[in-house]
C-alpha cells in the first residue's frame, strides 16, 4: 500500500515526455518477478515446478536485460537544446 | 554463514534493493537525471538477484544459470529494436513478464495444494488470472502493432457479454477455488479462461486505442506481479509490481482522458464500440485547397511561429529526420519551431516523444497539449504530419461526433493549417474531419516523408539571399 502511494506520488510527476521509458522501466523493474523464478527452479522441489521456473526465468531476464537496455537507448537520445552539439 | 544471517543478508539486498527501484523511478522524471534512474534500477536488479541466489533452499544452479544466459540472449535483441519498433517490443516484454508471472503462480499452486490457505489461493487466483490474460491480451496487441495481425478492429454483436461472461467465470471458478482448494481439476480453467479472455479483449481494439491499452496491460501485468508479491511473501515484489501497477494506471487514466473515454469504460476493455456508428453523413465533394511543396515552403519561410503537430503517420513513414532537417532549416531562418504533442498521438504513451529526440529533436521543443493550446493563436503556420483525430475540431463543436468532448491540439486556431496527408481518407476512427475544409487549410497530399523531404529542398536548395 505504501509502496503504490508512494509509486504514485513519483509516477505522478513523470514528465509526459518521458512516457515511454517510464513504461519500459517499469517493465523492467517488474522482472524482478524473477527472483521467485530463481527460488523455484533452484529448489527442485517438483520436476513442473523447476521446469516452470526456468521458463519463467527466461522470460524475465530477457525483459530485465532488454527493457534495461532500451530504456537507457531511449534516454541517451533525449538532449536539451543548450546541451546539443552540431 | 548461518541460515539466520544470510536470511538477513537477503532482506536487507532486498529491502535496498526497493529502496533503488523507487529512486530509479524518482530520477526519470526528469531527463536530466533519467539515465542515472536506469543505473539505480539496474542496481537494484543485480543486488536484488545476488541477494536471491544465496537463498537456503537453492540446492541446483545448474537451470538457473542456463535459464539466466538464455534469457539475456534473447533480452540483448529486444533492447535493440529499431525505435519504430519500440511499441510491440514493450507489448512483448508486458506478455514476457505476464508469462513468468503465470508459469510461478502454477508452480506454486502445485506444490502448495490441496492444503492452500484461503488467503493465499485468493491472491494467486488473481495473480493467475491477470497474469494469463495479459500474456495473451500483450501477444495480441504485439501482433497487431507490428502488423501480423489486422489492425482494424474486429466487432461483433453481443461482443462485451461475451468477454464479460467469460471474466465472469473465470472469478467464480477462483472463487470455488477459494473455498475448496482440494478441487485441484478447477485449477487449469483460471489459466486457460483468462487466456482466452486475453485475445478477445484486443480483438475489437483498433491502432487508435493502442496507447490506453498498453498502459492497461502493463498496469495489469504490475498488479499480478504485486498479487505473486503477496504469494511468495516477498515485499520486494509486491513494491515493484505496485510500482508497475501504478504507473500503467497513472498512464491509462491519462491516455483515456486524453480521448475523452470513462476510465469504467477502458478496464472493461469495451473499446472501439461507438466507432463503428461513426460520421459519414457529410457529402463527399467538399472543395479542399491543396498546395505543393514548394508553396508550403514559401508560406513556412514567411512564418514567424511554426508548430509541428506529429502523429502515427510520421511514425509509420518514418519521417522523423526529415522533419528534424525541417527544423533545422527552418530555424537557420530564424523561425521558430515547436512541437505540439497529443498524449495519445502514435502508438503508445510518449510514443512521439520518443520518436522525434531520436531525430535529436531537443526535448524542450517537444510540448504537450495543455502547454502548447494556448500558443496556436500567436502561431503563423500549424503543420500537421500523419495526425488526424487528434487536430478534429468537431470534438469541440459537434456533439453527434463520435469522438465529442475528446480534448484535442488547437490547431484551427493558427493563422494557416497545412496538413500532410496521403489522401482525403478519415483517420483511425472512421470520423470525417472538418477542419480540412477550411479556408485557411492548405491539404499537402502525399507520403510524410517524401513531402518534408521536398519542402526541406525547397527551403535549403532554392538559395534564399
Amino acid at each position: 500500500m505504501l509502496a503504490a502511494f508512494i509509486g504514485f506520488e513519483v509516477i505522478r510527476r513523470v514528465s509526459p515526455l518521458l512516457h515511454t521509458p517510464l513504461m519500459s522501466l517499469t517493465n523492467a523493474l517488474d522482472a524482478i518477478a524473477v527472483v521467485g523464478a530463481i527460488i523455484l527452479a533452484g529448489e527442485h522441489k517438483t520436476t513442473l515446478a523447476t521446469i516452470l521456473g526456468t521458463i519463467a526465468i527466461v522470460s524475465a531476464t530477457s525483459n530485465i536485460v532488454g527493457g534495461f537496455i532500451i530504456t537507457d537507448r531511449m534516454l541517451k537520445m533525449f538532449k536539451s537544446s543548450g546541451a546539443k552539439k552540431a | 554463514m548461518s541460515p539466520a544471517a544470510t536470511y538477513v543478508i537477503i532482506e536487507i539486498a532486498y529491502i535496498i534493493a526497493a529502496a533503488l527501484f523507487i529512486l530509479s523511478l524518482k530520477w526519470l522524471s526528469s531527463p536530466t537525471t533519467a539515465r542515472r534512474g536506469v543505473f539505480a534500477g539496474e542496481a537494484g536488479m543485480l543486488l536484488a538477484i545476488v541477494g536471491t541466489l544465496l537463498h537456503h533452499d537453492i540446492v541446483d544452479y545448474k537451470w538457473i544459470a542456463i535459464a539466466l544466459v538464455l534469457g539475456t540472449v534473447i533480452g540483448i535483441p529486444l533492447g535493440r529494436v529499431h525505435m519504430t519498433a519500440v511499441p510491440q517490443r514493450t507489448a512483448l516484454s508486458h506478455a514476457f513478464g505476464a508469462l513468468c508471472v503465470t508459469l510461478v503462480g502454477t508452480a506454486e499452486f502445485y506444490l502448495r495444494a490441496p492444503a492452500v490457505p484461503k488467503f493465499l489461493m485468493a491472491v494467486l487466483s488473481l495473480e493467475v488470472i491477470l497474469g494469463s490474460l495479459t500474456l495473451t491480451g500483450s501477444l495480441m496487441a504485439a501482433g497487431k502493432l507490428q502488423e501480423v495481425l489486422p489492425q482494424r478492429p474486429i466487432t461483433y454483436k453481443g461482443q462485451n457479454f461475451v468477454n464479460l461472461s467469460l471474466l465472469g467465470i473465470a472469478i467464480i471458478i477462483a472463487v470455488m477455488l477459494v473455498l475448496d482448494p482440494s478441487k485441484m481439476y478447477l485449477y487449469p480453467l483460471i489459466v486457460v479462461i483468462p487466456l482466452i479472455f486475453g485475445v478477445m479483449m484486443i480483438i475489437p481494439i483498433g491502432g487508435a486505442d493502442m496507447p490506453t491499452v498498453i498502459s492497461l496491460l502493463n498496469s495489469y501485468a504490475g498488479l499480478s506481479a504485486a498479487a505473486m508479491g503477496f504469494v511468495l511473501d516477498s515485499k520486494l515484489l509486491i513494491v515493484a509490481g505496485a510500482l508497475d501497477g501504478a504507473s500503467g494506471f497513472i498512464l491509462s487514466v491519462n491516455m483515456s482522458k486524453a480521448m475523452n473515454r470513462s476510465f469504467t469504460n477502458v478496464l472493461f476493455g469495451a473499446f472501439g464500440q461507438e466507432q463503428a456508428s461513426a460520421g459519414g453523413t457529410e457529402e463527399e465533394a467538399r472543395p479542399v485547397r491543396s498546395a505543393t511543396a514548394e508553396e508550403s515552403a514559401a508560406i513556412l519561410a514567411a512564418a514567424n511561429k511554426v508548430v509541428i503537430v506529429p502523429g502515427y503517420g510520421m511514425a509509420v513513414s518514418q519521417a522523423q529526420h526529415k522533419v528534424r532537417e525541417l527544423y533545422d532549416a527552418l530555424n537557420k531562418r530564424g523561425v521558430d519551431v515547436k512541437f505540439g504533442i497529443h498524449p495519445v498521438a502514435g502508438r503508445m504513451p510518449g510514443h512521439m516523444n520518443v520518436l522525434l529526440a531520436e531525430a535529436d529533436i531537443p526535448y524542450d521543443k517537444l510540448l504537450d497539449m495543455d502547454e502548447i493550446n494556448g500558443d496556436f493563436q500567436q502561431t503563423d503556420v500549424a503543420l500537421i504530419i500523419g495526425a488526424n483525430d487528434v487536430t478534429n475540431p468537431a470534438a469541440r463543436s459537434d456533439t453527434s461526433s463520435p469522438i465529442y468532448g475528446m480534448p484535442i491540439l488547437d490547431v484551427d486556431k493558427a493563422r494557416t493549417v497545412m496538413v500532410i496527408k496521403r489522401g482525403m481518407s478519415a483517420g483511425f476512427a472512421g470520423i470525417e474531419n472538418p477542419l480540412y475544409y477550411l479556408d485557411r487549410t492548405l491539404m499537402l497530399f502525399g507520403d510524410a516523408k517524401g513531402f518534408v523531404g521536398n519542402i526541406v529542398r525547397e527551403l535549403t536548395g532554392a538559395g534564399h539571399a
